[in-house]
């Protein structure tokens, strides 16, 4: 008998499988996944969840006989009042004939658990940054030098001699080059003979052969050079592109008083999926957030989304800071910018030429597409959201639309409830191309 | 004895593999040494419960091809498991030789006891003893058959694509239940030797492909054969239908027969645990429950190990009745443990009723020699039939019910009285009859002449159609597979009257 521990063995065997059903299912899975938008706290969108399919793309059918129709009998456990002959009532499905009530249930939901990759990956399906196309190209010729091995040629600048004495040594070694030690005794030796006063015969002999075995050994020494040109080598580097898709967020959020919790939280539920889509999609992304009531501050992620401010609203007052944040770190050279803002909608009058303005002269031109999201109550129903939208446009509003959509830059869209969000974040953010596909 | 603790195998719930190899060795001194059972030689793997749901996801066995089917296995128990609605079971056997026995890690000593008497003893023999397991399924080779399924499969979709054969398997694994061959006829299978010749004979082909026989004159047909003589050609009628297609189908490519033959060759290493769930079931829980009982007397178990076996042990064999709302259908655990039970009281002390009733082995006094007779030579439909006795019909109180359909009004046709014994202990066995239970659908004619139709009939039993929707789905598949009109007619039995007909049409563009 063996025992084994197969504990430690791979994990994920079924992961292909799995990969496989989820492939198979994936238009029901993604629906189903982008439903439960509606009903999942904010803070749960990026964990792990469970989502239903109808089973009908899944079912596996095979051919069995019919539960419903026919003659058959069943013989059942627990009799404590029939006899013989007696006649019953036939039982609602799943009661007496309760065997046959698990077979018939082919047509129930089918539940199971998404992982949290698996989720956002379904979640966040056909989108990408707009226009991060254009800067690639003027991005790629950035390049990045990096150390790649050793080679053969290259400038005596780049010598690397470590690796050179290294190759010299090993070939001396291996070539039999005589050493100095070994020169010196020689020629000790034969000075030694030299200097006998009355050399013999053999000595005279010897000498001879030393004096020849010396030449020998100096003809191979300049042969076998201490350095040879095949020694030499040479640090080798590699030019890489720079990453290309180097891009910042800017979220801009109104906090005033003006904008209650409900509407927060859309905003919210707005920059969480832009959030999850940017570190999803592009490694080199960094964001920035930007709060603002009548003044403007840059804050942390945490702060942001979940502390409050009072204030009157002044949206140039963010659109400064934000172009301050431009100049200062996020250079449009090296940067692609885009920019989110999230607001009720109010401002002060006096404050909506210089928004536009600013939004129109300064900051589009430098960002490669600007989302602004109005986000309001949810409206009492559907026919007074129609008149509320349609004959009292907001302030900022009003101002935005004289911009227009600035060549393809620039996109506004209002929001009601959290249902609408996902639409629309799908809409601003959809790859090009499918665009005005759903 | 003067330190009575001293025989003890392990204390308290903790163990380690010193504990397991001990307890393994006690359990094997009774089963081998006292109960003299005959076992594959055993090897235990030590698994988490991740593992184990990988393991359920395929069907049990450590190496499986791939298919998205699967990994909807894998969901579905992932979920129940991980919300508490289910546990794991405490191990997972394979029938092959060596004997795998997969045991949790979580499983405490007791259970692991429990588990190595359950598995690597009881389900272990039945195995290897029981006739249906002796007749088709072929231990020795299964581990490699797999593993050359997976290769096989997995090398034609890098040659076909993914989609291809996913498409082929979907529509195999539909008539996977129509795969079997339910009555032997051929030489006992062996699966290394299949998996040799298929090799051969692909580098063969491969060896001697010629184009240029390509370019012969095609020879002139024969005059049509007559009904008798084509349905003699093709061996129709034919209840398999994966054999059938493997065989026959006009269109499909070499690669596709071949995975037709997997899947056919599984479904049918998977026939005989459907076959025998009650008695394989009840053997493993008879065997457990007699090895920890000997292993408690003996004083190796300690009381509070004893109680916590029990505990799960009844567990296991919990049967509500009817009306209790739990009621899901015979629990075979209990039905078969039950059964088992019953023949060793009939053994040792029989009534005057049980010698009546049991007159080949009532009073012989030894009931493990019959219970060993009963798993090497019954399936559950023969074992029911043949081992039910009046005893356990009055203790369970079992009544039959006749469902007419033409009727408002269920009838009680028998209940636990001399009348009705028999009656009760016939439906029951026919109830765990495999091949009853599943449509008898059959291939029975097929037009090579003119256009090539297909043509099935299900025998249909008690006025029980086929489910409509499942039966479109499957057919269509049929069809896909075949590559021309598939018509399938149900007849009743009796008059062979025709109650209903399917007609479906190939895809286009699906596999040809």
């Amino acid at each position: 008998m063996h025992i084994i521990d197969r504990r430690l063995n791979p994990r994920g065997k079924s992961l292909v499988n799995r990969q496989r059903f989820l492939r198979r299912a994936r238009d029901m899975v993604r629906g189903a996944v982008r439903d439960s938008l509606g009903s999942r706290k904010i803070r749960e969108i990026e964990s792990e969840g469970e989502v239903s399919i109808k089973p009908g793309g899944v079912h596996e059918p095979t051919l069995r006989r019919d539960s419903s129709s026919g003659n058959r009998d069943h013989v059942l456990p627990g009799n404590r009042v029939f006899r013989t002959g007696d006649r019953i009532k036939r039982p609602q499905s799943g009661e007496a004939s309760g065997s046959k009530a698990g077979q018939g249930n082919g047509e129930d939901e089918f539940r199971f658990i998404l992982t949290r990759e698996e989720f956002l990956d379904l979640f966040l399906e056909d989108l990408e940054l707009p226009d991060l196309a254009k800067r690639q190209l003027t991005a790629s010729d950035a390049f990045d030098i990096r150390r790649a091995g050793y080679t053969v040629t290259g400038s005596p600048s780049a010598l690397s001699v470590p690796r050179t004495m290294r190759n010299a040594m090993s070939r001396r070694l291996a070539m039999r080059r005589p050493s100095k030690a070994e020169m010196d005794e020689l020629e000790e030796e034969i000075a030694g003979l030299e200097a006998k006063a009355v050399p013999t015969e053999k000595d005279r002999k010897t000498l001879g052969e030393l004096r020849e075995r010396f030449e020998a050994l100096v003809r191979r020494r300049t042969l076998i050079g201490y350095i040879d040109p095949i020694d030499l080598r040479y640090r080798r580097f590699e030019q890489d592109p720079r990453p290309i898709s180097q891009a910042v967020i800017f979220c801009l959020m109104d906090v005033s008083g003006s904008m209650n919790e409900h509407m927060k939280e859309l905003a919210k539920i707005f920059f969480i999926l832009l959030y999850l889509f940017v570190t999803r999609c592009y490694r080199h992304v960094e964001i920035v957030f930007v709060r603002h009531t009548d003044s403007a501050q840059e804050v942390d992620e945490d702060t942001f989304f979940y502390s409050t401010e009072t204030g009157g609203t002044r949206v140039s007052a963010a659109l400064e800071e934000m172009l301050d944040i431009v100049r200062k770190r996020y250079s449009p050279l090296d940067w692609n910018i885009y920019l989110a803002q999230a607001s009720d909608g109010d401002n002060f009058t006096r404050d909506n030429p210089r928004t536009m303005s600013l939004m129109r002269d300064e900051i589009l031109p430098l960002v490669q597409y600007a989302a602004y999201l109005e986000v309001s109550d949810a409206p009492a129903s559907p026919t007074a959201a129609s008149a509320m939208g349609e004959e009292r446009p907001s302030n900022l509003w009003q101002a935005y639309q004289e911009i227009g959509t600035a060549g393809g830059k620039f996109a506004m869209r209002k929001v009601h409830s959290r249902k609408d969000i996902y639409p629309v974040f799908r809409e601003l953010f959809q790859r090009r191309g499918m665009a005005r596909a759903s | 004895m003067n330190a009575p603790t001293s025989t003890l195998l392990y204390r308290g719930s903790d163990w380690d593999f010193d504990t397991l190899q001990r307890i393994y060795d006690a359990v094997e001194r009774i089963a081998i040494g006292e109960l003299g059972l005959n076992v594959y030689p055993n090897r235990i793997e030590v698994i988490t419960s991740e593992q184990m749901l990988d393991a359920y996801a395929s069907t049990g066995m450590p190496i499986f091809y791939k298919h998205w089917s699967f990994g909807k296995q894998f969901l579905a128990n992932d979920l129940l498991y991980r919300k508490g609605l289910r546990g794991l079971a405490y191990e997972l056997v394979i029938n092959s030789d060596p004997c795998i026995s997969y045991v949790m890690e979580e499983n405490s000593a007791t259970m692991q006891t429990l588990v190595i008497a359950h598995a690597a003893f009881g389900h272990n023999h039945f195995f290897k003893n029981n006739y249906v397991f002796k007749q088709w399924t072929d231990a020795e080779g299964i581990l490699d058959y797999l593993e050359f399924a997976r290769h096989y499969i997995a090398r034609c979709e890098e040659r076909h694509g993914q989609a291809e054969v996913e498409r082929l398997l979907d529509a195999a694994h539909a008539l996977m239940q129509q795969g079997i061959h339910r009555y032997p006829r051929a030489a006992p299978l062996n699966l290394n030797a299949e998996r040799r010749r298929e090799e051969e004979r692909r580098a063969y082909e491969e060896a001697t492909y010629n184009p240029l026989w390509r370019t012969l004159p095609k020879k002139k047909r024969g005059k049509r054969e007559n009904r008798d003589e084509r349905r003699r050609t093709f061996g129709l009628p034919q209840e398999n239908v994966l054999y059938f297609l493997e065989k026959s189908a006009p269109r499909l490519r070499g690669w596709q027969r071949e995975i037709l033959r997997i899947v056919r060759l599984i479904a049918q290493y998977f026939y005989p645990q459907r076959q025998t769930k009650v008695m394989n079931e009840g053997c493993a829980v008879w065997c457990h429950y007699r090895i920890l009982e000997r292993l408690h007397k003996t004083g190796q178990i300690s009381d509070g190990a004893f109680m916590e076996f029990l505990h799960s042990h009844s567990n296991v064999l919990y049967q509500p009745v009817y009306d209790s709302g739990h009621y899901g259908g015979h629990n075979p655990y209990a039905l078969g443990f039950g059964i088992m039970q019953d023949i060793e009281r009939i053994c040792i002390d029989p009534t005057e009723e049980d010698r009546l009733w049991f007159p080949e082995f009532a009073g012989g006094n030894e009931p493990v020699e019959v219970l060993k007779n009963a798993w090497a030579n019954y399936r559950d439909e023969s074992f029911v039939a043949q081992f039910l006795s009046p005893h356990l019909i009055r203790k369970w109180r079992l009544f039959k019910l006749d469902d007419n359909e033409s009727e408002d009004e269920v009838r009680v046709a028998a209940i636990h009285d001399e009348q009705g014994y028999r009656e009760i202990r016939r439906t029951l066995a026919r109830h765990h009859d495999v091949a009853w239970q599943d449509p008898d659908i059959q291939i029975v004619d097929v037009d090579f002449d003119s256009d090539r139709k297909l043509l099935l009939e299900h025998s249909v039993r008690d006025k029980v159609l086929l489910e409509p929707d499942d039966a479109e789905r499957v057919l269509q598949h049929l069809a896909d597979l075949w590559g021309y009109e598939v018509i399938l007619t149900e007849v009743s039995g009796a008059d062979r009257k025709s109650l209903n007909t399917y007609t479906i049409e190939p895809r286009p563009g699906l596999f040809f």
